[in-house]
């Protein structure tokens, strides 16, 4: 009777021990990956790297062991999948090309929610031709990106797309040039103009409006306010005053000094930060990130026409820009 | 007597049945019990270190705290007492090494066999205790791996105990949850108590046959609360066993009769008060800032969080009852100690702490009863799905039920614990003119139920 009873306690024990873990062995499926979502204070994705093969499907078996997250690849139309807690979500992807991919998070799932980022590797043959890599009109350019870019020339109102739009037919050439624009701050093209046109200083600035707001191409304007709600905000602010509830807890910004520590993120709606800064640079500051103030990099996630209308929706704090020029 | 106390003092044999007495001495079915609830217990320690992280999807958490502690508060303690005390798994390897059986006595037994403490043989580690598993709550209802920490700790814990001390001292003296279920047991109508007509032959030897009879360290023939009485059964299953009954009585057959209660279960019954009320608080309240420093140990608010529970309930609630103690001394011109009109008065406070808890859970473990589905077809968290009820949806069970139910429950516990006061001032000497000299202690119970209703119903 004895005997029974300690073999019925021990046999209850490894049912219980043994089930669960043969369950566990028999159920996995080697060709399905799974990714657990966590903060990134809890260790972020479960793999940082994932590898896989040219035009041979990866799958994805999502679940968060926190709270909800995102997933997405970068720089991809292919729309974000949710992670929810205790539930499984999951994505089929292929590539076509060799290469590393950028995987990240696309909720607000904390303060170091940026950082939840992550690479998928693909190897194989390339199948076809790749288009040759232009680098980005800041390194063309050579600019430094940290140096101080403060405009010293401010406008009295705040300049307007819509009143230059009226003069359209007398305005400058060279404010349709995409290569123009985008290489000079709005201050050294006003600066330009001033010295060609003979003109009252506030019909200059609504010219260098209109100028920026000819680069916009279809949709940019949703486009660039999706982003920034969904990328910069949390840090930027709505207003984009740098007073983000990220980085309430940061100093200031010192322009003379960017880049050496950790700070909140420039006053977009101070003039002299926008006016001061080319597009070029701005463009630069999104694809390399802060280097040190905090602001992760987004090269590898945004592609260049989301980033060109990110950096257009950001002189929206300084001027009034419009989708239609 | 009065007509009340005649009532309140009914009792049923229910060992009178041959058929009920032989399942009770023998100790199969109680075995085979506390063997599932070990085995289930092993899965909640073992879903909580490797299972999912997240504890509405971990059985750890599912299973320990919405359904064993709401299914032991709504049901095994109004109803059966210690019920759950005679198969809880915790002490069972324990018991194993230092008995060295299962079912059988006999074996080799591992035991030292010393007698516990003197000045520890009371109910202050066991209020430790519930008020150290109290502190880390939030922490434990979110996070399963402390919550199968905490049962490794216990086991670890009632492993030593068993092994240096006699018997079953660790669920005496030691089990947090053992000091909970023991006083309100008192509430129980089921008690184990030697038959009423014993004769002092009998109970010589009964004496004389018990102390191996009574795990639980008692004298069963003086048997006279169910506070320290597990019932294991063990004396039903001695020579003398016949001279024990189980009986069936009315809830208030143990509090309606005057009994000793020690400054140490007057403070746990006040601790348990200030408890629920704090639990209500940050489970069920509005403040988000109170459920972070009650989630996040360690951290500057959280050591403000414990100086409030422990303060509110080890401190300010029983200082204000000492208070309305000495008033009601002083008013109704008592002659007996402080500490003694306190402690009783404590004790009268029993149903209202009951009944408080068995509110509270109703609105807690209705409102989460629906995550156990998942939970029970996917017990890891590892996207199975055993019974087909891993895709169960969560909802909240009688959402509008659960506020009656609750302001129902709370105010029988305090017109209870109004009769109780009443005839407890009665038993102390507060009669005729100067029977309003209890309204204190019925306004401090008043105070408590009000508490607890906005705290519960808003």
């Amino acid at each position: 009777m004895e005997k029974l009873a300690k073999s019925l306690v021990v046999v209850l024990i490894l049912l219980v021990v043994a089930v669960p873990l043969l369950g566990r062995l028999t159920t996995s499926q080697p060709e399905i990956v799974e990714l657990r979502a966590r903060m990134p204070e809890n260790g972020g994705w479960s793999q940082e790297f994932i590898y896989g093969q040219v035009d041979v499907p990866i799958k994805l078996r999502m679940t968060s062991d926190d709270v909800v997250h995102g997933f997405a690849l970068g720089q991809s139309s292919q729309p974000s999948v949710e992670i929810f807690p205790g539930k499984f979500s999951n994505a089929e992807l292929i590539f076509d090309q060799p290469g590393e991919y950028t995987f990240y998070c696309t909720r607000w799932c904390g303060a170091n929610h940026w950082r939840m980022r992550g690479t998928i590797v693909i190897e194989g043959p390339t199948t076809a031709d790749q288009p040759t890599s232009v680098p980005p009109l800041f390194l063309q350019l050579g600019l430094d990106l940290d140096a101080p870019h403060l405009a010293r020339v401010i406008p009295q109102n705040r300049p307007d797309s819509a009143r230059a739009r009226a003069r359209a037919n007398a305005l400058p050439a060279g404010l349709t040039d995409g290569d123009t624009i985008w290489s000079n701050s709005p201050e050294a093209l006003w600066i330009d103009l001033k010295a060609d046109e003979a003109l009252d200083d506030q019909v200059i600035w609504d010219m260098v409006a209109w100028g920026l707001n000819q680069q916009g191409s279809p949709g940019w304007l949703e486009q660039g306010r999706e982003l920034y709600t969904q990328n910069c905000l949390a840090c930027h602010g709505e207003s984009g005053k740098g007073d983000g509830v990220m980085v309430r807890d940061l100093p200031p910004m010192n322009h003379d000094k960017m880049g050496s520590e950790a700070t909140r993120p420039p006053d977009f709606s101070d003039p002299a930060v926008l006016l001061g800064a080319s597009p070029a640079l701005l463009e630069g500051k999104i694809i390399r990130g802060g280097m040190g103030t905090g602001m992760p990099y987004w090269g590898n996630i945004f592609t260049s026409e989301q980033i060109r209308s990110l950096v257009l929706y950001l002189y929206r704090f300084q001027m009034e820009l419009t989708e239609k020029p | 007597m009065g007509a009340m106390e005649k009532a309140a003092s009914y009792r049923f044999d229910l060992t009178r049945y041959a058929w009920v007495r032989r399942l009770l001495t023998s100790r199969w079915p109680q075995f085979i019990l506390r063997a599932v609830t070990l085995a289930g217990f092993m899965l909640v320690i073992l879903t909580g270190f490797i299972g999912s992280p997240v504890g509405s999807r971990n059985f750890a958490v599912m299973f320990v705290w919405i359904a064993w502690w709401s299914a032991l508060k709504l049901i095994m303690l109004p109803f059966g007492g210690r019920v759950w005390c005679s198969i809880c798994p915790i002490p069972m390897p324990g018991e194993w090494l230092q008995q060295g059986w299962l079912v059988k006595p006999g074996g080799k037994k591992f035991n030292l066999g010393l007698r516990w403490p003197r000045r520890l043989r009371n109910t202050w580690l066991q209020s430790a205790g519930f008020a150290a598993i109290g502190l880390f709550s939030a922490l434990a209802l979110t996070t399963p791996v402390v919550t199968a920490w905490i049962f490794v700790g216990l086991i670890i814990v009632a492993v030593v105990v068993s092994v240096v001390f006699e018997q079953r001292s660790f669920c005496r003296y030691l089990c947090p949850m053992g000091g909970f279920i023991g006083l309100y047991a008192t509430m129980a109508p089921l008690e184990l108590r030697p038959q009423p007509d014993l004769t002092s032959v009998e109970k010589g030897a009964a004496v004389r046959e018990w102390p191996r009879g009574c795990p639980w360290i008692n004298n069963p023939a003086a048997l006279k609360a169910n506070a320290n009485c597990g019932l294991c059964l063990e004396c039903l299953r001695t020579e003398s066993g016949e001279s024990m009954a189980l009986n069936a009585r009315s809830f208030d057959a143990e509090l309606g009769q005057p009994g000793a209660f020690r400054l140490d279960e007057a403070f746990l019954s006040l601790g348990l008060l200030g408890s629920v009320m704090i639990y209500s608080a940050v489970f069920q309240g509005p403040w988000g800032a109170l459920k972070n420093a009650a989630l996040y140990a360690g951290s500057p608010a959280w050591w403000g969080f414990a100086a409030f529970f422990l303060l509110t309930s080890f401190g300010l609630l029983p200082a204000l009852l000492a208070g309305v103690s000495a008033l009601v001394r002083r008013t109704g011109n008592l002659g007996q100690p402080l500490q003694m009109v306190f402690t009783r008065f404590s004790r009268a406070l029993l149903p209202l702490g009951l009944l408080s808890w068995i509110a509270f859970t109703v609105s807690f473990a209705f409102g989460k009863m629906a995550y156990l589905w998942p939970v029970l077809s996917d017990p890891f968290g590892w996207g199975w799905n055993l019974f087909g009820t891993a895709a169960v949806e969560w909802q909240p069970y009688l959402l509008n039920a659960t506020p009656v139910i609750e302001a129902v429950l709370l105010v029988a516990g305090l017109i209870w614990s109004g009769r109780t006061v009443l005839k407890t001032a009665g038993q102390l000497g507060v009669r005729g003119e100067r029977r309003w000299a209890a309204a204190p202690v019925l306004l401090f119970a008043l105070a408590g139920t009000l508490i607890l209703l906005w705290l519960l119903i808003g």
